[in-house]
């Protein structure tokens, strides 16, 4: 299947100063299809925004990548920064978290939308700076304002520029990391409100990278979880919710207050293990309310437990009926 | 529920250690600190101990005047036949005297001026900081030489002037530094738990600014020293004491008399290689530890 | 006014003061002016303020949480700082135990702070990181002069970790804040609060920068706390999922004032004021099959510098009406209500 965007067995070490490496991801794989939305969901730590940094070719030196990240077929990781270079943003764009802080503060909005235009070929001059007008209007924001500062606008109104800069070069595939982590929650609305739009009226797909359970289950129609660098659970919202095959999948919804619901909020006890050490059996067993003896040596592989619904769990290959 | 240690992963064992080997991390990433450290503690050694390590007396004659560079006088002879390295260890000894007496006095008035304009700011501020710019502005050399020519030269007045002169640049950096530490969460929740002005500075604000501080206290006497220098260079100096500039001042007369290009180097290099020394151990102190204490 | 021996937990209140709620704000006004240009100056142009907070009245009981929620720039951080005194009212009184404190000097207001505490966002920021844990816990009881000897205060410094859950305390007492999570510096900064044995206790966002796993152990230890330990919590949010599940009554801000005010659940289920409900519906639900149209509103909250005249909502409400421009609405119930609790401030309600 060539899919829009296809990740195998992405792994990411980092070099650590005193020597030693730090595991930050370890063997991610989904896949994307065009105007699809999914969400890449855990806490922080989990490897979530350094899953998308391999995707663009953007961690630093001290990180080494292995695994395939396949482009309309073409595996981007295997070319180098030239290769990856001929994809970054006119194939997969990314809106980066804190994105609205990150707007040049000197320079204006349009100039700033206008320029990753001109540096991948995709326009230049009076062209490109009638296209920024148009993207600005496609989220949102009237043309004329691409004459202002990023200090004119709003923190919604500076998200939405930062959007726009990212879908400059006509990306197929939109990598969104906490978008609307800092903001307001209309304003949130908003923004989900456009990325929902974008996707289903350019056919544009998105990775939506969050902690905030909510806004994936209202968003996306799949999602995979991650904990300690690894997926332990993917599948569509509905199976992620209603029938979670993992421990964790299933202690962070209880632990995240709904407006209406009633039943307790619980905190998981603990803290994610360090990622500098090997991570012998599970890696959520210290916190896990289910572990049993073989989670301690044996770790987890993710499985297929029902069609596309994927987790990393042992409880899922207990024969029904046994007691672990 | 209670948070016990083994659910904790996250807890690190051991962090009182961690404090006590701080010194040796900063000279172990830092080897130009460990060298500025080693040849500064070589230089004050030879300063402290000059009246015993010295190879010959303070006032004796032990050759002609002038003498040149021998094998029993490295640096030769100065006008009144007295060995120049003796005359090297004893000015040594003066100038990191004055230079850290001087120092004393900036890092006082500076450290206290800056910790004041920065604290209260308002008023406060405005008037410390005009009065700081105006120091700031009046230019070193020419001032020193004024003042040593009116006041009477004596090791205390250049103390003095060499303080006045130094402050208010410690004080605009610290100054900057404590406004920046104000804003912090913590000192203002010091402050609406009831603590009071003296004690949010002394507990919160000066640990935050003593990186900094010490950091400049030591660029200072850097300065100081050389102030000094220049000072009694130009003859401005306390002419009962020998201090390096009079070192300098000896030696480029005796090259008014002459033309030893050998020895020119070795002379000049060794009276300033003690001030550039100083600076090599701050750069390596400030930077260390802004490593520690990083947040996840 | 001599330091009195600490109050034993849950201790009702006797005298004068019974009667009154712990914590009675009136009318609270807080208004920042903006500093003008010279032009401006000259040219005789009004002087422009920040409305921050335009008329706030609530009231706390010992016992109770009140959450008060709204997006940014609604004035709920100012209210809570206003009140603790650490901002001073423009106007407007604020009765702690029935006496007014919203004019007293900063030296009558000293002995007060002991009962008053504060317990910040961000705990990554709000903890000294050269201050080993018993340290900060300790200050507090150093600055008041509370515990008289050493032994003592290391005795107070572990009760009020153990009440915080830092369970066994002699385990985090030397610790450094950069040596624990987020969520522990949290409970520190809660320690340290609870070790003067406060009445009320004001949270500003304290866990909205904590991972959601550990988010409900700290709300959680809030909640145990006003109940077993009889303090009144005053919680500033803007997640109303959050508030729904832990405040007994919320207050909804919009431009410094009061919009809605009731019982948690009245609020969050039949919501009256038609900004709560906007709200209410963006905020996204966990059950992927829940989905709500949300009502988005346009445009952003506007300018604290320039409130809308009439009822301050009314431009981007929808369903506002023609008289919406010119009445300003106070607090009330519904005309048919059952109970004057539940309070709204349209006219339309």
């Amino acid at each position: 299947m060539t899919g829009l965007l296809e990740v195998r067995d992405l792994h990411v070490r980092f070099d650590l100063p005193g020597g030693g490496e730090l595991a930050a991801v370890q063997g991610v794989g989904f896949d994307l299809a065009p105007g699809e939305r999914f969400g890449l969901v855990g806490e922080s730590g989990c490897g979530k925004t350094t899953t998308i940094l391999a995707l663009m070719g953007l961690l630093p030196p001290t990180a080494s990548v292995s695994g395939e990240v396949l482009v309309g077929g073409e595996n981007i990781l295997a070319g180098g920064e030239d290769a990856i270079r001929q994809h970054r943003w006119v194939d997969v764009a990314m809106v980066f978290q804190g994105a609205m802080n990150a707007l040049n503060p000197v320079q204006r909005v349009g100039a700033q939308i206008v320029e990753p235009m001109e540096l991948h070929g995709v326009a230049e001059g009076a062209a490109a700076r009638a296209r920024a007008g148009e993207l600005l209007e496609m989220v949102g924001i009237p043309a004329a304002s691409a004459d202002r500062y990023p200090h004119e606008f709003s923190g919604g109104m500076r998200q939405r520029a930062a959007i726009a800069m990212a879908l400059a070069c006509g990306p197929k595939v939109l990598l969104a990391d906490e978008p609307t982590t800092a903001l307001d929650v209309m304003v949130q609305a908003q923004i989900l409100e456009l990325l929902v739009g974008l996707t289903d009226d350019l056919g544009l797909s998105l990775v939506l990278v969050t902690h905030d359970l909510p806004v994936v289950a209202q968003v996306c129609g799949r999602a995979a979880v991650m904990y300690a660098g690894e997926i332990i659970e993917s599948g569509t919202m509905e199976e992620l919710f209603h029938s979670p095959r993992h421990p964790y999948t299933r202690m962070l919804f209880a632990a995240t207050p709904d407006l209406l619901g009633e039943g307790h909020v619980v905190s998981i006890p603990g803290a994610p293990p360090r990622l500098d050490r090997e991570i012998v059996g599970c890696p959520f067993r210290p916190r896990c309310d289910r572990a049993f003896e073989r989670c301690e040596h044996d770790h987890p592989a993710l499985l297929e437990v029902g069609a596309g619904h994927r987790a990393a769990c042992h409880l899922n290959e207990v024969p029904a009926g046994a007691t672990p | 529920m209670s948070v016990a240690l083994g659910q904790e992963p996250g807890l690190e064992v051991g962090g009182e250690r961690q404090e006590r080997r701080f010194l040796w991390r900063v000279l172990r990433e830092r080897p130009s600190a460990a060298v500025g450290a080693v040849v500064f503690l070589l230089i004050v050694a030879a300063a402290v101990l000059a009246p015993v390590l010295a190879p010959y007396g303070l006032h004796d004659q032990v050759g002609s005047t002038f003498g040149r560079p021998s094998g029993a006088h490295p640096l030769g002879l100065d006008d009144g036949g007295i060995d120049m390295v003796t005359l090297l260890m004893w000015g040594t000894r003066i100038s990191l005297v004055v230079g850290l007496a001087a120092t004393f006095v900036a890092i006082a008035i500076g450290g206290t001026v800056g910790l004041l304009a920065g604290y209260f700011g308002g008023a406060t501020d405005t008037i410390l900081s005009r009065i700081t710019d105006y120091f700031l502005v009046i230019p070193d050399v020419p001032l020193m030489i004024v003042v040593a020519a009116i006041w009477g030269p004596s090791l205390s007045h250049i103390v003095v002037v060499i303080g006045i002169l130094l402050w208010a640049s410690t004080a605009r950096i610290i100054r900057s530094q404590v406004k920046s530490v104000r804003e912090r969460v913590y000192v203002k929740r010091a402050r609406s738990l009831g603590a009071g002005h003296g004690r949010t500075l002394l507990r919160h604000v000066l640990p935050q600014i003593s990186p900094l501080l010490i950091a400049n206290t030591v660029l200072t006497v850097a300065v100081a020293i050389f102030d000094e220098t220049a000072l009694s260079f130009l003859g401005l100096g306390d002419p009962s004491k020998i201090s390096l500039g009079k070192v300098i001042e000896i030696l480029s007369l005796s090259l008014l008399g002459q033309a030893m290009e050998d020895s020119l180097n070795p002379r000049l290099r060794v009276a300033h290689l003690s001030v550039r020394r100083f600076r090599f151990v701050p750069a390596g102190a400030l930077r260390a530890p802004a490593r520690k204490g990083k947040r996840p | 006014m001599s330091e009195v021996a600490a109050r034993p937990q849950g201790a009702p209140e006797t005298g004068a003061s019974a009667g009154h709620p712990l914590l009675a704000v009136r009318n609270l006004v807080t208004r920042y002016p903006i500093r003008r240009g010279f032009t401006a100056t000259l040219a005789r142009r009004p002087r422009q303020a920040v409305h921050a907070v335009d008329g706030v009245s609530f009231s706390l009981d010992r016992g109770e949480m009140l959450a008060l929620v709204g997006e940014s720039g609604c004035g709920k951080t100012t209210t809570a700082q206003t009140v603790l005194r650490l901002v001073d009212a423009t106007s407007g009184a604020i009765a702690f135990e029935g006496r007014d404190i919203s004019a007293l000097s900063h030296r009558e207001l000293r002995p007060l702070r002991r009962r008053m505490q504060l317990i910040y966002q961000d705990p990554y920021e709000s903890l000294d990181p050269r201050f080993r844990v018993r340290q900060t816990v300790e200050e507090p009881l150093l600055i008041h002069g509370v515990g008289g000897s050493r032994e003592k205060r290391r005795q107070l410094v572990r009760d009020a970790l153990g009440r915080a859950e830092l369970t066994p305390p002699e385990l985090y007492e030397n610790r450094y804040p950069h040596e624990l999570s987020g969520g522990q510096r949290q409970r520190v900064a809660i320690a340290a609060s609870l070790a003067l044995q406060p009445e009320l206790l004001v949270a500003d966002e304290p866990v909205s920068m904590l991972d959601v796993s550990v988010r409900a152990g700290i709300l959680s230890l809030l909640d145990g706390l006003r109940r077993d330990g009889g303090m009144a919590v005053l919680m500033i949010t803007h997640d109303l999922s959050t508030a729904a599940h832990f405040a007994d009554r919320i207050a909804v801000m919009y431009l410094g004032r009061i919009v809605e005010e009731g019982a948690a659940r009245d609020v969050v289920r039949n919501p009256l004021h038609p900004y709560t409900k906007a709200l209410l519906s963006v905020v996204p639900k966990r059950d992927p099959r829940d989905r709500t149209t949300p009502q988005i509103l346009q445009g952003e909250t506007p300018n604290p510098t320039k409130i809308p005249r009439g009822c301050r909502f009314h431009p981007r409400c929808p369903v506002a009406e023609d008289r919406c421009r010119d009445i300003d609405p106070e607090l009330h119930p519904p005309a048919d209500a059952r109970n004057a609790d539940h309070q709204a401030a349209c006219i339309l309600v």
